[in-house]
């Protein structure tokens, strides 16, 4: 049957639900032959799970697939490339140890006689590589090559595999800018070929590179599908982040640009792969703000200031002398705190009551062979509950049991009890309830006023335009705009996001 | 050159410089008949081997056959001894309880998500303990066909024979090769050395190789314990006690990596020639205890896993800068 319609896969309706949340609701997504097709969001906006539901990772609970007319349910990601959908993500998956011929042919070598005719498997991997414009000896094992190589053979075999439709998932998170130029021309062929392409990355330059059209999805919504030619990038911005772009002004009065000499000193301080080298000077008592997209950086910057991540390039001074953060011990110990992002995997110890995720900092500062006495741990315990505000029956409750927002705080008491000069909060109100939210903008308040500089990084541009004296933005990897004064409002905010030239103007 | 032959060409030049000096001290070990007699001593050694390579390959590890050669021994000399069943037919019946147990065994690590170490060790006493059940005894096999089998060797120029057992060792490590560098079950056997989740992604078929794998390693313990009863013309339930460690030592000298994913079934061949030398040697010399062929198979490994790992971090070095 002749297809009328240019469109090769169509989603309609997808409704995914997992315990206590909707992933997707009645999400629409149509891709055409011959288009590359950017999918957009947030963290937690369903991109991933709309890929997994149409590559059959996951069972959708409503909605229907049509691939090239047909409907089509896979149950698997093996089945969904028998049917023409082949994915390749981000951390490349296939065989390191392979030669890069078996990891194009596993399953499916030429055989004679029962056995593989390792000269034509060869012949034909050198031959499908030639395609992509690449020429490597094809018996070495893949994992000599670099993670670029790694990627064109993935996408190689899944092309090859599939045929009608590739999916890419972050394929250029760990690339360099040449590796990206050389993918981009891949994609470009494939996309000339006649294959329809989804583009799922975190980089907007890229998007506005390649891709004809853009889906964005929002909290397993879907905002809108629009041609990328007419969607000017601050539109674009907005749709991702959902902000009705009224203009708040500064609130506070408290945000006048501290004005104390620089406390701690960051220069030209970053790590290439990361982060690009940035230059950031904190003032005591000073609330300095990072916004920016998912992936522009935001938690890099966080984790490198920490040590999580060992700086190679820059230094960092502490009230003019060098300071040690090579390690998030050595941080500790020149007075850093840190509250990471994801509470769950990073931040609480689900298990331990609330007394020992508050004592944990402290406890690790003094070094285990000084152990802080049960009268201490209790009385450290009982003031940060009662300071903050902690909701809980007793100290010795396992900390997985309280609500999320008061997880957030017995993190934030954990750092608060080692005194901290430098704080870092990454998303300090992520997912918790409206009242929780107001109690820790108050605390951040406070906090500056006693003198303690801290770093907040957050997508929430109202919350941060209330309580920043200073803003940096953030956009692919690099610091890119700095805004005091006047200049912080959402706009300005989403103007430097979006890459516009000029601050004020818009458009 | 290609990285990956690194460490196989690393215990060939091991074997032959140790080989040569040896030679430079006793020159009659380069008789043909040390050779002929290398090959016939570490037969059964040998041929369990190949069928370690397969499971370590593959990332898992197999400790059940010391005793499954010794149950195969015992089992042979039980049966011919009691019944009039001819050798062949107890070849036969011996094998298949062999290769049952091993796929057995592999269904175990596959379906109830076991790690191999645990399974195996179970499997080890088991057919320890069968073995012990079939009888306590050495048994001696006293059947003709024995003899007649012992009298079919390949006579070299210079008096080395190499025997009907030395002769299978060296066809099942030409089989090993072929299986795992020309068949779809070799490479599937390196890919789940690689990653088991990656390959079930890539459309390997998990279980089945799995179950093949250790089904082969039951099949060739089954193989070396006819060879051993042969080369004894004996039964005993305490025989070949650790002999799953010297063919771990053998695979792993060999230049296949303890983790899986890399390595050769030729190189166990040359493990295990090295081990059948420092033997050799050492009873040439005469006047040197037998231990000291585990203080140098013990050196050997701690070599080896040295060089595999600076093999490892060189090769992350060039991939950075290349």
């Amino acid at each position: 049957m002749q297809n009328t319609s240019n469109d090769i896969l169509v989603a309609a309706g997808i409704v995914k639900t997992f315990p206590g949340a909707i992933a997707l609701n009645r999400v629409d997504f149509s891709l055409r032959r011959g288009e590359v097709h950017a999918l957009l969001g947030e963290n937690g906006a369903g991109k991933s799970t709309l890929i997994k539901c149409m590559t059959g990772a996951y069972r959708r609970d409503a909605g229907t697939l049509t691939l090239d007319g047909d409907e089509i349910d896979p149950r698997d990601t093996l089945d969904a490339q028998k049917l023409g959908i082949g994915t390749v993500y981000q951390e490349v998956n296939l065989l390191g140890n392979l030669s890069v011929a078996e990891n194009l042919f596993l399953g499916r070598q030429p055989r004679r006689f029962g056995l593989i005719q390792t000269g034509e498997m060869k012949k034909r991997a050198t031959a499908l590589l030639a395609q992509y414009g690449i020429d490597i000896n094809v018996s070495s094992a893949l994992e000599s090559y670099s993670v670029a190589i790694q990627q064109v053979v993935a996408i190689a075999r899944a092309v090859d595999l599939s045929g009608k439709v590739l999916i890419l998932d972050e394929p250029t998170a760990s690339l360099d800018a040449q590796e990206v130029e050389m993918l981009f021309g891949i994609v470009r062929d494939l996309k000339a070929k006649g294959l329809g392409i989804v583009f799922i990355t975190h980089f907007l330059e890229q998007v506005y590179d390649l891709s004809d059209r853009i889906t964005v999805l929002r909290n397993g919504q879907l905002v809108g599908t629009r041609d990328t030619a007419s969607l000017p990038r601050r539109e674009l911005v907005t749709m991702m982040l959902g902000h009705e772009l009224q203009s708040v002004e500064k609130a506070v009065a408290a945000a006048e640009t501290a004005s104390g000499p620089v406390h701690f000193r960051f220069s030209n301080y970053g790590k290439s792969g990361k982060i690009k080298p940035f230059d950031l000077d904190v003032r005591k008592g000073e609330v300095v703000g990072i916004a920016g997209l998912l992936g522009s950086g935001r938690t890099e910057t966080a984790e490198l200031m920490f040590g999580v991540h060992k700086a190679d390039s820059g230094s960092a001074d502490i009230a003019g002398k060098p300071a040690n953060l090579s390690s998030p011990r050595a941080a500790i110990a020149e007075g850093f705190g840190f509250c990471p992002e994801d509470r769950k995997l990073d931040g609480i110890i689900g298990e331990l009551s609330v007394r020992e995720n508050i004592v944990l900092a402290l406890q690790a500062r003094r070094g285990w062979a000084r152990p802080l006495s049960d009268f201490e741990q209790n009385a450290l315990a009982d003031r940060y509950i009662k300071a903050l505000d902690i909701r809980t029956s007793d100290r010795e409750k396992p900390i997985r049991l309280l609500s999320g927002g008061n997880q957030q705080k017995a993190i934030l008491a954990r750092w608060l009890a080692t005194n901290p000069q430098f704080l870092i909060l990454d998303e300090p109100t992520r997912g918790i309830d409206v009242g929780a939210h107001a109690e820790i903008i108050r605390l951040i308040g406070e906090l500056c006023a006693q003198g303690m500089s801290l770093i907040v990084i957050s997508s929430e541009l109202e919350e941060l335009v209330a309580y920043s004296s200073r803003i940096i933005v953030l956009r692919d990897r690099a610091h890119v705009a700095e805004l005091t004064g006047s200049e912080i409002t959402t706009e300005h905010i989403v103007n430097a996001i979006a890459g516009a030239t000029s601050l004020g103007g818009v458009q | 050159m290609n990285q990956k032959y690194l460490p196989l060409i690393a215990t060939i030049i091991i074997f032959v410089v140790s080989y040569a000096a040896c030679a430079a001290q006793y020159p009659n070990i380069l008789s043909t008949r040390v050779i002929g007699n290398l090959l016939t001593d570490n037969a059964f050694l040998g041929i369990a081997a190949v069928g370690m390579t397969f499971v370590i390959l593959s990332g898992g590890i197999d400790l059940s056959i010391g005793s499954v050669i010794a149950f195969t021994g015992i089992f042979l000399a039980v049966i011919l001894q009691n019944t009039g069943i001819h050798p062949l037919a107890a070849f036969v019946l011996v094998l298949i309880i062999t290769t049952l147990f091993g796929a057995i065994m592999g269904a175990i690590i596959h379906y109830l998500e076991m790690p191999a170490f645990i399974v195996t060790l179970a499997g080890m006493f088991l057919a320890r303990g069968m073995a012990f059940v079939l009888s306590i005894d050495s048994i001696p096999i006293k059947h003709p066909f024995y003899a007649t089998m012992k009298t079919f060797y390949y006579k070299l120029p210079g008096g080395g024979r190499i025997t009907l057992i030395g002769g299978l060792m060296l066809l099942v490590f030409a089989a090993g090769i072929l299986i795992a560098q020309r068949t779809r079950f070799g490479t599937n056997v390196y890919a789940l050395g690689g990653g088991p989740q990656t390959s079930a992604l890539m459309g390997v078929p998990v279980g089945r190789t799995t179950i093949m794998i250790y089904g082969l390693s039951g099949f060739l313990a089954g193989l070396s314990g006819i060879v051993y009863s042969l080369y004894t013309s004996a039964g005993y339930s305490l025989a070949t006690v650790g002999v799953e460690l010297d063919a771990i030592a053998a695979v792993v000298i060999g230049g296949t990596l303890l983790t899986g994913g890399a390595g050769f079934v030729g190189g166990t061949l040359v493990g295990v020639l090295i081990q059948g030398l420092i033997q050799t040697y050492i009873t040439f010399d005469g006047s040197l205890s037998s231990w000291w062929t585990k203080i140098l198979i013990g050196a050997l490994l701690f070599a080896f896993i040295l060089m595999q790992k600076a093999i490892l971090f060189l090769s992350r070095q060039n991939r950075k800068y290349s």
